[in-house]
């Protein structure tokens, strides 16, 4: 069992959640996920470590409640236990000094993103971070996000923070200034990341995306998170959950996502 | 008295009723059935069924007590050598190993061994919940701690017997629940999944602790183990990575890897979903592709799922099939639509990127390939398609690379399965491997016989 020591919103069906899992923090780095379930007749989700505390022994998660299990967790309170937690799963984002980093978050991504900003700023790089939002009521962490960030731009959908607009006229703007751009990373919604890659491709930026393919086992047992990537199958757990944005086959990942789209809507009612 | 050729029938539920729920299919003897087909036995000397049995079991000796009524001398005797004996006396193929030895079986059947290992277990299970039954017997605890990989047949095996020689023995499940391919991989109507659990409750008893959700290669390294104060570990973490073919389409939606179907079925229960959170999709034309025991289990938990239309794709013949010839024989009797000769080589997607038409060419048997049997050839110009909704791909696994990857030092094969000797001895010491990590996709029962074997290899290494 793993205690919840802390919950709380963070915005409209955004939830914040600390777990004590000293395992797990003990080993956790910057890109990895964990798999979470809720109850006894629980699925297994994959959730990103929004960040971790190595002497406290505790991970963070930042997770939306959209489906059955989400809306579950999001009810738990401090106190309460996950039933099961795996992780940390997958391979660490690669953190190298590669100059200027542009780092973009979108919605849930944000939370992902901070630890990894936090890493390309240790590792000496300039970072740019772009987080982006459906409207004010939305955001959230901007000040941990700036105080990893050398710059932080804010893009909401409705303009009613920061700029109007989605995170990629953000970044066009960046990518049009003067300032050479030497890697961009993008963690968000999977048509965010596919709008990123896209951009970028033309100016030839290398991106990285983590992807958010669902899952079962979440250690490359069943191939639910089979996605293809420069033309191969790949397993989002096991090979992933970072790929290079130029390779990867969105429209897939998109259809993929959508497998269970009419259990879901059975499952909420 | 003469002997009676013919073996004691194992009743069965009806067709009908059977394809209409998970429940296990074949009944099991009742003691009466059980004591007639013990008496069939010979009690010849040569005893050659215990030469056919991977982990030895004295064979005759349990059959005698079995005859003279005296069960719990008769389920002891499998104790000493099977720690399973409801999962073996199941899934086992008896009749490629003990069975297929058997004296009697030159004037007739052979003794239906399986049948009366499975017979002894469930007695003994029964007895159990009750609360009727000796502990365990172990020897001293000695202060050593032993490490086990994955808690699938081979880890069950192995710490079963290091429990037994008193060594302190702790297994690490990446799943959250115990007992590996015996979980998430058998159906529910095959192996009954609180057999499984009570198996792994004696071990319990005996003094093995399990750990589940970590998983070796992540959490914890081996070398970690050995940190920790672990003085040998074995690694039975299985072949869990499924094959795909590579075809184009095979990543639309609606085609599983074998692994996943079941996975989402047994394990996380969705053939009863929503009162279980995961869904499975519920095919009404489901092609299942391979030949093995997976896709029999894959091609008969689709029908259970309610699809009206099961075809299991196969590119040999019947003869080649790896699936055991029962598993074929109730498949078939179910309605499975055996489609022999036959490969798919591309899947066709719906607009929502659903498979919805399977491409297939029909092959010959051409020369015998390298694991004697002959190969399949395809031939030109015979592709036709079939209308499928779902597609379950069951073409073998190959071991997890997990593990190696983290594991420097460890020397591995190409496809990844572990190098290890006889014993289950790797290149790194202190470490021992066996089961479908070092052999590749196997059976249960030999999975365990590694186990078995790596476990003395163990105890003869820390002397």
């Amino acid at each position: 069992m793993f205690k919840i020591l802390e919950k709380y919103s963070l915005a409209p069906q955004i939830h914040y959640c600390l777990v004590e899992a000293p395992l797990i923090a003990r080993k956790a780095k910057a890109g990895q996920f964990v798999i979470v379930r809720v109850r006894e007749q629980g699925e297994r989700i994959p959730l990103t470590i929004a960040d971790f505390d190595r002497d406290k022994g505790t991970i963070i998660l930042v997770f939306q409640s959209l489906g059955k299990t989400t809306c579950l967790f999001s009810q738990m309170k401090a106190g309460d236990n996950l039933l099961d937690l795996l992780g940390p799963q997958g391979n660490p984002t690669e953190i190298e000094n590669y100059g200027h980093t542009v780092v973009i978050g979108g919605g849930i991504g944000i939370a992902p993103v901070y630890p990894l900003a936090r890493s390309l700023k240790e590792a000496g790089n300039k970072v740019s971070s772009i987080i982006g939002f459906r409207g004010k009521e939305y955001v959230f962490w901007e000040d941990k996000m700036r105080s990893v960030s050398n710059d932080l731009l804010i893009a909401t959908n409705d303009g009613s923070y920061g700029k109007k607009g989605f995170v990629t006229d953000v970044l066009k703007e960046l990518m049009n200034s003067d300032e050479k751009i030497d890697r961009v990373f993008a963690i968000g919604p999977a048509i965010m990341m596919k709008a990123v890659s896209d951009m970028t491709k033309v100016s030839n930026i290398p991106t990285i995306v983590s992807l958010n393919s669902s899952m079962v086992c979440g250690m490359g047992m069943c191939g639910a998170c089979r996605v293809s990537v420069g033309g191969k199958t790949k397993f989002t757990c096991m090979d992933g959950p970072d790929f290079d944005g130029h390779q990867v086959d969105f429209e897939e990942l998109m259809k993929r996502l959508d497998t269970y789209k009419q259990e879901e809507i059975s499952c909420k009612g | 008295m003469a002997i009676e050729k013919k073996a004691v029938l194992m009743r069965e539920k009806p067709v009908k009723e059977r394809i209409k729920n998970f429940n296990e299919v074949p009944l099991g003897y009742s003691q009466e059935e059980a004591i007639q087909e013990a008496s069939r036995c010979l009690q010849c000397v040569k005893k050659p069924c215990i030469e056919g049995c991977p982990v030895r079991i004295e064979i005759p000796a349990f059959i005698k007590a079995l005859k003279e009524k005296d069960f719990q001398k008769a389920i002891d005797i499998i104790h000493r050598d099977d720690s399973l004996p409801a999962m073996t006396g199941r899934v086992c193929p008896q009749e490629e190993q003990c069975q297929v030895c058997c004296v009697v079986k030159k004037t007739g059947d052979a003794i239906s061994i399986g049948r009366l290992e499975r017979f002894l277990a469930d007695w003994d299970l029964e007895n159990r919940k009750i609360g009727k039954h000796s502990k365990p017997k172990t020897d001293p605890l000695k202060n050593i701690k032993i490490a086990v990989v994955g808690s699938g047949p081979a880890g069950l095996t192995c710490a079963a017997e290091l429990a037994k020689k008193g060594y302190l023995v702790t297994v690490f499940e990446g799943y959250h629940r115990l007992g590996g391919v015996l979980v998430y991989g058998i159906p529910e109507f095959r192996l009954p999944k609180d057999m499984v659990a009570s198996e792994i409750e004696l071990l319990k008893e005996s003094g093995v602790k399990f750990v589940t959700n970590v998983l070796i290669g992540r959490a914890l390294t081996i070398e970690e183990l050995f940190k920790e104060g672990f003085k040998a570990v074995f690694i039975g973490a299985g072949a869990g990575l499924p094959n795909f073919m590579g075809l184009p389409g095979e990543n639309l939606n609606g085609i599983y890897s074998a692994n996943e179907f079941l996975t989402r079925v047994n394990l996380m229960k969705a053939y009863k979903f929503p009162e279980f959170d995961t869904p499975v999709k519920r095919g009404k034309k489901v092609a299942v592709v391979g030949g093995g025991n997976v896709a029999m289990d894959s091609a008969r938990t689709a029908l259970r799922l309610g699809a009206e239309h099961v075809y299991l794709i196969y590119r040999r013949s019947e003869k080649e099939m790896p699936a055991r010839v029962e598993e074929v024989i109730r498949a078939r009797e179910e309605g499975i639509d055996f489609r022999l000769l036959t490969n798919p080589v591309r899947y066709i997607g719906d607009t929502n990127g659903f498979v919805k038409q399977v491409e297939c060419l029909k092959m010959e048997l051409g020369l015998p390939d390298s694991s004697g049997r002959q190969s399949p050839v395809p031939i030109k110009g015979s592709e036709f398609l079939i209308d499928v909704d779902q597609v379950v791909v069951a073409i073998g696994n190959t071991p997890n690379p997990i593990l190696s990857r983290t594991t420097p030092g460890l020397k591995v094969k190409k496809r990844g399965e572990i190098e290890a000797d006889d014993s289950g001895r790797t290149s790194m010491p202190g470490v021992f491997a066996g089961g479908d990590i070092v052999t590749g996709s196997a059976t249960v029962i030999t999975a365990m016989g590694a186990g078995r074997k790596s476990a003395q290899a163990i105890v003869d290494y820390l002397k």
